[in-house]
């Protein structure tokens, strides 16, 4: 006993995250040498920096007194494209999703089905949506039309993907006990799993809302309509005022939206 | 105790007429506003270019293949890129992420009403305004380049770090603070042997996470001229080089897929 106390440490250490020691200084070496590297592509260009640092007060100023008057009319035109892009959006999308996601579930769907779903899924989810709507602006020309179309596309990689995860982990004795009744499938799905699926649903189509409407104040960059035209306006005429204005009625529908479906989803679940 | 009085319906209904002309009205109401909001969007639509549009993706799809391959070691520089952008700016959004995280959980914030309203101000404002929207003022700010990207990807990710990292700080087990704060450990030495550990792996799961997503977005910055492979699809788009285009969208791909896998593989070996 007195053997083992004296070659124990004196002082306790705390385990190290990785606990091998080869792989530990691996990860720590090339980190720094990556981080060497990086910091010396990155130029920066300090005087342009200094030049600019005005601009950031003015913009900053901007954000203090915000100018919501003199734009107004761009600016509520800009909203009204947001805003209905991503009511119009979220509920064909989720139409779209919905049979996609049954059919992207193992348990429910046949291979050559499920295979088909899983693909689209994955053709939607894999691209940034602004690269689908500098895609959708060439072929439906400038407007909401392209962007509704955009985020329609978007919601169904994210909706359909987590429907057919929520379908695949429902309790599979409800849906037994329907079958065993002599059920169908479309009344296995409609009194089975439905009933299931349905709460999480509703809380990810108002997410999805969300989202949606965030992403809507994006794409007007590459001329899909919506805020986001008008804002990318409003810096290229350097009015930072109007800008701050339409940053802060986006945060604040964000807020009011993501304090609203708090809301929903505690009743629904 | 049944009320004998009371008489029961012939069959079993699992809602009340009075339920059901609720939904029903509610399904009326989100029809209405469908239709109002489709009616306002599309009244600028220009119609005749909707009904070109199969034949415009024909011209398009025709235009990007074969793929001019001979551009991707062009590509090259604006890859590294990127992949700085990413990285250095979920670097920089961990570091300011942090602070805010233990200042807005309930168990760790200083004050409960004066402090943790302004960290949750900070995260919220962070994530609801996209990394090309802070580009975008960045650009406008301290100028075009791989900079102004890499503090936009760092803007946007630190509400996304601090709100997932704070809602861990309040699930630990609030057992082991005790324990060590018994031993008469002072406040940083509680963070440090009692919450830190307790929400390592949490962390460093968080972390990666937010870096692939960051890879994604750092991949069309340069749309707005934040620099990275959004750069060059910015100049292919404005000469129509489709079939250039091709080639960056591949890499993109590519990129994305192997972000998400290494993602994958280090959030699997860490939970």
């Amino acid at each position: 006993m007195t053997a083992a106390a004296g070659t124990a440490r004196a002082v306790w250490r705390r385990p190290p995250l990785i606990r091998n020691p080869r792989l530990r200084w691996a990860i720590y070496g090339g980190s720094l040498v990556y981080l060497v590297l990086a910091f010396a592509s990155v130029d920066v260009n300090w005087t342009r920096v200094y030049e600019g640092l005005d601009r950031g007060l003015r913009f900053v100023e901007g954000f203090l007194v915000p100018d919501f008057v003199s734009r107004w009319g761009d600016i509520a035109q800009g909203m009204q494209e947001s805003l209905t892009m991503t009511v119009t959006a979220t509920v064909v999308g989720i139409m779209v999703s919905v049979p996609i996601g049954i059919g992207a579930a193992r348990n429910i769907a046949p291979l050559p089905i499920y295979l088909a779903c899983r693909g689209i899924i994955a053709l939607s989810r894999s691209f940034q949506e602004i690269i689908i709507a500098i895609l959708f602006v060439a072929m439906f020309g400038f407007g909401p039309f392209a962007g509704f179309l955009t985020l329609s596309f978007a919601t169904i990689g994210f909706l359909a993907k987590l429907l057919a995860e929520d379908i695949e982990d429902i309790d599979e004795a409800q849906a037994e006990a329907i079958r065993s009744t002599g059920a169908g499938w479309w009344q296995v799905v409609n009194y089975g799993i439905q009933p299931q699926v349905m709460p999480r649903l509703i809380g990810l189509s108002l997410y999805r809302l969300d989202i949606n409407f965030r992403e809507s104040s994006v794409i007007g960059i590459v001329g899909a309509g919506g805020i986001g035209a008008t804002l990318n306006t409003a810096m290229d005429r350097y009015e930072y005022d109007s800008a701050a204005a339409i940053l802060i009625l986006i945060i604040v529908i964000v807020m009011l939206a993501e304090y609203g479906s708090s809301i929903i989803r505690q009743r629904v679940q | 105790m049944v009320d004998a009085s009371r008489t029961f319906p012939e069959s079993w209904r699992k809602r009340t007429t009075r339920t059901e002309l609720l939904i029903w009205a509610g399904w009326l109401a989100l029809v209405a506003l469908f239709v109002f909001c489709w009616q306002v969007m599309t009244q600028d639509t220009i119609w005749m270019f909707v009904a070109d549009a199969p034949s415009q993706a024909a011209d398009i799809g025709s235009r990007m293949v074969p793929p001019r391959w001979a551009y991707l070691p062009d590509l090259m520089a604006p890859l590294w890129d990127t992949i700085n952008i990413a990285t250095l700016g979920t670097l920089l959004a961990v570091i300011m992420a942090v602070p805010v995280a233990f200042l807005a959980a309930r168990n760790t914030t200083p004050s409960v009403r004066f402090v943790r309203p302004v960290a949750m101000l900070v995260i919220v404002a962070s994530r609801s305004i996209n990394a090309l929207i802070w580009a975008l003022l960045l650009v406008a700010i301290i100028g075009p380049g791989v900079p102004a990207g890499i503090v936009a990807i760092a803007l946007r990710s630190i509400g996304f770090v601090a709100k997932l990292l704070y809602e861990a700080i309040e699930e630990i087990d609030a057992q082991q603070v005790e324990a060590v704060t018994a031993t008469g450990a002072s406040t940083a030495q509680v963070i440090d042997y009692a919450i830190v550990p307790q929400i390592l792996p949490a962390f460093a799961g968080i972390c990666v996470f937010r870096w692939d997503i960051n890879i994604r977005e750092s991949a069309v910055l340069g749309l707005v001229g934040a620099g990275g492979l959004g750069l060059k699809l910015q100049d292919s788009l404005n000469i129509l080089a489709w079939p250039q285009v091709t080639v960056i969208f591949v890499l993109i791909l590519l990129t994305v897929l192997v972000s998400e896998w290494v993602s994958a593989r280090v959030r699997h070996a860490i939970i």
